[in-house]
């Protein structure tokens, strides 16, 4: 188990290499820099910029001097695109944002995925099982996007309820909105995953042994048949986890948060190559801790599993 | 009518007797009831760039800055120089050496007085090399003696023509005379910083913890990518005739978000989405603004060698300016108030006169027949030979109606064939810098109101000049036009040569519809550059 881990952890640090030169790359073929705009700068003022940043060495030394910088001080570079904050800035100041709804959102898809799919499941083909596939396939077929001005126009324009965006320090007014319009595909999916696991757990053999003994329905669903049912669910929470707390992009930009997800666009568009490093490598790096995660939980789920 | 204004009236009357008992404000010029919570909250698309008035670089971050901080001059409503931390300035009798006589109460937001060399501190910081400011060129326009060389690394910054004799004289010296120069010290760039502070927390001193200001505000909060809080300054010299407390931007990236924001009643500005102003307008006619700007919005022909063969063709390119009917572009496509533009230069700039435009004064019918006999006479279009142009342009739905419609006048009028291609903003930009085009999108804005501006994009030298045109007696107009008198029969007579030569085809002067909320008041709608100061705004007891 223990040598399982590091052999993981071991593997990690290649991988986000090879992800931070491919991301170098990619940035250095797209056309532009950070500083082009519609009035081209005189080209004194231009090299001036570049040699503050750096900008005017050559690629291999640009990218070993940041990976050198990252990997000895921690130091994720300054953004081009603003003077007074360096990337370390920007993740630590979007980064929670993004968490804060993200992980709430998380948390109510899973719960709320969770009951639907068992429920679906253990009322099979009744008008229960019925309605919670027609809400998931809505909430499937309802892209946030879609969602998000939905819930505005009702929640803000129509009742005035709820603010129509912002952040304002997370307090919960705040929340209700992103989080609802970022959960409900996620929900739907854990949901219908989770339905069609349980239908098949349910016609094993060691259920219907425990139906034998006598067990009471609600007893073989939690101590018997809900941890192997969950094996395909956990598959998919992991990738989604780090999907929803790092950046829907859409839930920052439409509903303004601050969150990570808007930095990470803005600096695609304006070529801040830093910002757009440092976002790539968090996301990186918490893909690969949470599909660790996810393997761990693996084994403590399903006994056949040995690392 | 006579009784509704009686009753507007009769209400407001008893509106001011109820509030009397609180002792209710009222603006000291208009005399107007204010109300009682004077806030303004309004949307930008997007993060400023900085609130360090030497490196800002984008108008939001300008809006804010000129907030924050006061130069030696400011602008008036209509866009005219007042007194700002100067009271006044004197020019020497060959134009070069401007005096500025600073304000005896202009404090910093801590409280130290302002100096004259807290003013050559910032101007040197700007041309710094090692600061690397983008706005560099922007003291090179200015002509202060030295700058560009100190940009390009070959002098120190402290040969920059600039000095302080004494704590309240700030003198500049400039390498050649600037009729706007003026004019110039408005913009953020000329804003004075406080030495001590800079010089004690580096890049973080605009930070809302460490920052020292000099503006009618000061930075409460900043939430980069959701909103910064600006409140008054109480040591600002002026403050008694502060009259909003609180400014607040919101960054919406999304436009149509920010219309349903101020509809829920979150913001007290936003812009009009594109193609929703007559709607909008009909429906709060109090509140659907359209306001002109200093912007024209263009086509360029590539001209550069390599470039389409037809286009080098001046009668083509006459026809295809004669067939754009712009009156459907500004009145059906966009329709926010946008005027239609025959040539480059806003008709709304200081100074500029208009040359005779036998275009302007055609009806579409006369210009298409004139556009028809003389793309006959170049061998192309209906019955000649065929001829078929790329249209470029920055992704954007209404770049893209607005290319639609020139195609379709073209072909309709002229049997060209054009196509459409989109690029994303950084990849258009040097595709169009590189001349690898057929016919590009253009716009430009004042950097200053003055003529000038706008027509040096047509010179041979210039970075902007994307179509690559170039005329001698251009040159030679603009270069005589920096030094000259009055410079204005310059500008005349090079639009008459463009208007000629068609080196590109002018569309429309830009309009910027915008939504306010209806107790708003002191909006600069007559400033073309629309340079706003929060401290000008106020806010009336609702009706």
């Amino acid at each position: 188990m223990f040598n399982f881990v590091l052999k993981r952890l071991a593997i990690a640090v290649p991988t986000i290499l090879i992800l931070v030169i491919l991301s170098f790359m990619l940035m250095f073929a797209a056309p532009g820099g950070p500083f082009n705009s519609e009035r081209p700068l005189p080209p004194q003022v231009l090299a001036n910029i570049e040699a503050r940043y750096g900008l005017d060495q050559p690629y291999w030394k640009q990218m070993y001097d940041y990976v050198v910088n990252v990997v000895t001080r921690f130091d994720f570079g300054p953004s081009f695109q603003y003077r007074d904050r360096n990337v370390n800035d920007v993740i630590m100041q979007g980064f929670p944002v993004t968490l804060t709804y993200g992980f709430w959102s998380f948390l109510i898809a899973v719960v709320v995925g969770v009951s639907l799919g068992v429920v679906a499941a253990i009322r099979h083909n009744t008008w229960l099982d019925y309605f919670a596939v027609g809400i998931t396939v809505g909430a499937q077929v309802l892209p946030n996007f879609v969602m998000a001005p939905i819930l505005v126009l009702v929640f803000t324009l129509w009742l005035g309820w709820l603010p129509g965006g912002g952040w304002q320090g997370g307090q919960w007014q705040y929340l209700v909105l992103p989080v609802i319009a970022l959960s409900t595909s996620y929900m739907a999916s854990i949901a219908r995953i989770m339905r069609s696991s349980m239908l098949e757990v349910l016609n094993a053999g060691f259920i219907r042994t425990a139906h034998a003994k006598g067990l009471p329905m609600w007893r073989i669903i939690l101590r018997h048949a809900l941890k192997p049912a969950m094996l395909p669910v956990l598959s998919y929470l992991g990738p989604a986890f780090v999907l929803m707390i790092t950046g829907s992009v859409v839930i920052d930009v439409y509903f303004s948060t601050g969150g990570i997800g808007q930095f990470f666009v803005n600096s695609a568009f304006s070529r801040d190559y830093a910002v757009i490093m440092g976002i790539t490598i968090l996301v990186g790096v918490l893909t690969i801790l949470f599909n660790l995660v996810v393997d761990l939980l693996y084994a403590w789920i399903d006994p056949k599993i040995r690392y | 009518m006579k009784l509704k204004s009686l009753l507007k009236t009769g209400s407001a009357l008893v509106l001011l007797s109820a509030v009397a008992a609180n002792a209710q404000a009222t603006h000291p010029q208009t005399g107007e009831a204010l109300a009682e919570v004077q806030t303004f909250t309004y949307r930008v698309l997007d993060e400023h760039s900085s609130v360090d008035p030497q490196v800002v670089e984008d108008t939001y971050g300008a809006d804010i800055v000129r907030d924050l901080f006061e130069g030696l001059m400011n602008q008036d409503a209509e866009g005219e120089v007042t007194p700002g931390v100067a009271t006044g300035y004197e020019v020497s009798e060959d134009g070069l050496t401007y005096t500025f006589t600073l304000r005896d109460n202009a404090l910093w937001s801590n409280g130290d007085p302002i100096m004259a060399s807290d003013f050559v501190f910032a101007w040197k910081r700007a041309v710094d090399p090692a600061l690397a400011s983008e706005y560099a060129w922007f003291m090179e326009l200015m002509s202060i003696q030295n700058a560009a060389e100190i940009i390009a690394g070959e002098m120190d910054k402290d040969d920059l023509g600039v000095a302080a004799p004494d704590d309240k004289t700030f003198v500049v010296t400039l390498s050649q005379p600037l009729p706007y120069f003026a004019q110039m010290t408005t913009h953020s760039t000329t804003f004075p910083v406080h030495p001590a502070t800079v010089e004690e927390f580096g890049d973080a001193w605009t930070r809302p913890e460490n920052i020292v200001s000099n503006g009618a505000y000061i930075l409460r909060e900043h939430v980069p990518q959701e909103r910064l809080v600006r409140v008054r300054n109480e040591n600002y010299w002026d403050n008694d005739n502060t009259i909003l407390d609180e400014v607040t931007s919101l960054v919406i990236n999304d436009v149509n978000q920010g219309l349903t924001r101020f509809l829920a009643g979150e913001l007290d500005r936003t812009e009009i989405p594109p193609g929703q102003f007559t709607r909008l307008a009909d429906e709060y006619p109090d509140q659907a603004i359209s306001i002109p700007r200093l912007c024209s919005y263009y086509y360029n022909f590539n001209l550069a060698e390599g470039g389409p063969e037809a286009l080098q063709d001046v009668r083509v390119r006459q026809a295809m300016n004669l067939a754009v009917n712009r009156d459907v572009i500004v009145n059906n496509v966009l329709g926010a108030g946008q005027t239609a533009a025959y040539n480059f230069t806003p008709v709304l700039t200081a100074g500029f006169e208009l040359p005779e435009l036998p275009i302007a004064d055609m009806t579409q019918e006369e210009r298409n027949a004139m556009a028809v006999e003389l793309i006959t006479e170049a061998g192309y279009g209906i019955g000649g030979q065929p001829l078929s142009i790329e249209l470029l342009y920055n992704t954007d739905e209404a770049h893209r109606n607005i290319a639609v419609a020139l195609g379709q006048m073209w072909q309709q009028t002229l049997g060209i064939q054009t196509s459409l291609a989109n690029q994303e903003w950084q990849t258009f930009l040097q595709t169009r810098g590189n001349q690898n085009f057929e016919m590009a999108r253009g716009a430009w804005c004042g950097d200053y109101n003055e003529a000038s501006t706008f027509l040096d994009l047509v010179t041979t030298n210039s970075g902007y000049n994307d179509a690559k045109y170039s005329n001698a007696e251009v040159d030679q107009l603009m270069a005589d036009a920096k030094t000259a008198e009055d410079p204005q029969p310059n500008y005349t007579r090079v639009e008459e040569i463009i208007a000629e030569e068609v080196p590109i085809i002018p569309i429309y002067h830009y309009a910027d519809g915008y939504m306010f909320d209806e107790t708003l008041r002191g909006w600069p709608v007559d400033n073309v550059e629309q340079n706003w100061y929060s401290r000008d705004l106020y806010k009336v007891v609702a009706e």
